[in-house]
């Protein structure tokens, strides 16, 4: 609760737990893709926060800008992707206390940031590594562009870290070909922490992997983290894995945020009729069957955006209002602190509702099966 | 018993809803590295059976690299079997072969996880539906076509279809892409329907409308659907039987829901416990999916003895290194490969009393 964490433009603030000073914190950002005249909106006017050793999931389907928002941050956007506004402060421990504006940094100032205080797993290890060397010399151009390492230290530095993520040393030799599609997300986690950076965003980091794998990634990140104490902003498509493994949620949709709350919220009292459709649409293996909903309609469009809340035309809650409101998180009225929704109409169910298992009797417990 | 090829005697739920329509019998497929030890083989697929029946969903999971989606290819007729057989309506039928390959595609249709892939970029989406249209239905004349695209637009629920016709893919949503290929599939007016991995690459807010959707032509126009997926919760959803493979193999069947919620093949379990658990939130992440397990696949190379996830399974003994174990049945519906139920799912087996019968396999 601290005015330093105050927001900019009059939005509701949006502070971590406890109230922590954050580590990064995202101001009303917003990001364009410029194509000729017309112009796309894939970040609109964001914040977001992330505390010390805190895990933020950021879930939101393909084009709801959720990785622009999280490359945009470490300015790593190229043209015709454009940081229109917005403010992005970081305070690790090793720079000055006020922190450092990242969207004021020139590219020298920017390269000592990256890795060594923020850093980047990508979704796709085999793109992100480069196939022509071999894991010690990825992982060691790292150390060397960030730390003065004696040979020997840097040899120690290098096996300590495959130990870290579970690698047989002998593995440093490997090239990334020759390793399974788990093991090169590992050396990416590994090349991630090298440096011993204070946030990590990881960008669907075990999206492309098998389930079982991913568990083992996921447990490993827990575990470091654990060990490490870095912030983690986890963006991901899948909001059923955040719901195990964040501590706060925070909803894109259409380039908006469209709600922000603690796991437990999120999955006890979801807010946004969007955030509720995510809820409903994913089968779990676990528990009793559900109902299973869906969300109605296609993804939304960038280049032609209704005015309003861009859930509009998929939201069965949908009211005249809807179409001309201000898209800004608010308290949630009946919830606990910091939990936001952009949606001013929609109170959350009490927790006897929408996720409530349903007897395999319930009316549509497989999807659509009517009996032939 | 002898009357039907299948060797596992059990009768899945599937059949419950109609009458066998194609079968896969004993399929094997291997491939022949050009790499590695001399002549090694590589068997994607191994001594692989089931049924597909009338009105009814039958799922195929496991993962990548398992051999799901080859099993899926040789029933569509892109891959030849190294072994096995495949009977449509209990006749033995080649789809390979080039004289049968377009009565067979008139049956048995298929629909890809990829529909950026899928559909022709350079054409529009009635160009990719009309061509099916023609080689598999009598429709003749350009009315009778035309009228034909809307019908199928509709099924599809792409309407005004009118509009949809003159889209090139490129103008449309992954779930709209997918949609059209499900529609090219059924120009064909198939009656089996292979779907591999239709919805992986959708968004989540639209997989379920699509699932939805199969589903429900499955039941208007009574196809027997084989689903190909990695991902267990929506086969327990969307099937009502389901396989497990693993490294070329079936390690575990039986309906859908038994079988999720009380897996007996410790892969299965494995599978089960990995898979994420939306209402757990205190970060249990952390729990081992299942103690001890190592972290080395499974090989699929034909010189491998034993059970092929011996490698990775917290029970497994020394029989279970040297003696590929067969999949013999649990109960009426279930089948499990593996020597160590007893250890693995002892409550399985103490339901039934000992009938699991361990006949000698040469």
């Amino acid at each position: 609760m601290t005015p330093a964490t105050a927001a900019v433009n009059g939005s509701p603030p949006q502070q971590p737990p406890a109230g922590r000073e954050p580590v990064l914190e995202i101001r009303d950002l917003s990001i364009v893709y410029r194509a000729g005249d017309a112009e796309v909106k894939a970040v609109d006017h964001v914040d977001l926060v992330l505390a010390p050793g805190e895990t933020v999931g950021l879930a939101g389907e393909s084009g709801s800008g959720k990785s622009t928002l999280a490359l945009g941050a470490c300015r790593l956007l190229r043209p015709p992707a454009v940081i229109t506004g917005g403010s992005v402060i970081y305070r690790g421990s090793r720079v000055a206390k006020e922190g450092v504006e990242i969207l004021d940094q020139g590219s020298r100032e920017l390269r000592k940031l990256r890795w060594r205080e923020i850093s980047i797993v990508f979704q796709s290890a085999m793109n992100a590594l480069n196939p022509v060397l071999r894991v010690r010399d990825q992982l060691g151009d790292v150390l060397d562009a960030h730390l003065h390492l004696k040979r020997d230290e840097k040899r120690e530095r290098l096996e300590t870290l495959l130990d870290l993520v579970g690698i047989p040393r002998e593995r440093l030799r490997s090239y990334p070909h020759e390793l399974s599609g788990g093991m090169r997300q590992r050396v990416m986690i590994a090349m991630a922490l090298a440096v011993d950076p204070e946030v990590v965003i990881m960008d669907e980091p075990t999206t492309a992997l098998d389930v079982v794998v991913q568990r083992e990634i996921l447990a490993q990140i827990v575990e470091l983290q654990k060990r490490l104490h870095f912030a983690v902003l986890f963006i991901t498509h899948d909001l059923s894995l955040l719901l195990e493994i964040a501590d706060r949620i925070a909803v894109m949709y259409a380039g908006k945020l469209v709600e922000v709350g603690s796991a437990e919220q999120i999955h006890n009292r979801p807010a946004h009729p969007y955030t509720r459709g995510l809820l409903g649409s994913f089968p779990s293996v676990h528990g009793a069957r559900r109902e299973l909903a869906g969300i109605p309609g296609t993804p939304p469009d960038l280049r032609s955006l209704p005015p309003g809340c861009p859930f509009v035309p998929r939201c069965r809650y949908a009211a005249e209002p809807c179409r001309s409101i201000d898209m800004q998180v608010r308290p949630v009225s009946g919830s606990d602190a910091g939990h936001l929704s952009a949606c001013p109409f929609v109170v959350p169910e009490p927790p006897t509702g929408t996720r409530q298992p349903q007897a395999p009797t319930g009316a549509k417990t497989a999807p659509g099966r009517s009996e032939s | 018993m002898s009357a039907s090829p299948t060797r596992t005697e059990v009768l899945p739920a599937a059949a419950a809803r109609g009458p066998l329509v194609l079968e896969g019998h004993a399929l094997s497929k291997d491939f022949r590295l050009s790499r590695g030890p001399r002549g090694s083989v590589l068997s994607a697929v191994r001594d692989v059976s089931f049924g597909l029946y009338r009105s009814a969903v039958v799922a195929l999971v496991g993962e990548s690299g398992s051999g799901k989606s080859t099993v899926a290819r040789m029933l569509a007729g892109q891959e030849r079997p190294t072994g096995g057989q495949i009977l449509l309506d209990g006749a033995e039928v080649r789809p390979w072969a080039r004289r049968t390959f377009r009565s067979y595609k008139g049956e048995v249709q298929m629909i890809f996880q990829d529909p950026f892939a899928s559909l022709n970029p350079v054409h529009t989406v009635r160009y990719s539906l009309r061509r099916p249209v023609r080689l598999h239905q009598r429709a003749k004349g350009k009315d009778a076509i035309a009228a034909e695209l809307e019908r199928l637009l509709e099924r599809v629920r792409l309407t005004p279809a009118e509009q949809f016709l003159a889209k090139y893919p490129h103008e449309l949503s992954g779930g709209q892409r997918q949609r059209v290929a499900i529609a090219r599939a059924l120009a064909a007016r198939p009656r089996v329907l292979l779907a591999d991995e239709p919805v992986s690459m959708l968004d989540v807010s639209i997989r379920l409308e699509v699932l939805d959707l199969i589903d429900e032509l499955r039941s208007q126009f009574e196809l027997a659907v084989l689903y190909v997926t990695h991902d267990i919760a929506s086969a327990r959803y969307f099937a009502d039987d389901t396989l497990v493979m693993y490294a070329g193999e079936i390690v575990e069947r039986g309906p859908s829901e038994d079988l999720t919620q009380q897996p007996a093949h410790p892969y299965t379990q494995l599978l089960v416990a990995s898979s994420p658990d939306p209402d757990s939130l205190d970060r249990s992440v952390a729990r081992p999916a299942s103690a001890g397990a190592v972290r080395r696949a499974g090989s699929a190379l034909s010189t491998t003895v034993g059970c092929r996830f011996s490698p990775r399974c917290p029970f497994a003994d020394d029989r279970c290194r040297t003696q590929s174990p067969p999949l013999l049945p649990i109960n009426s519906q279930r089948a499990a490969a593996c020597w160590r139920l007893d250890v693995a799912a002892p409550e399985l087996l103490s339901e039934t009393g000992e009938e699991r019968s361990v006949p000698m396999k040469t």
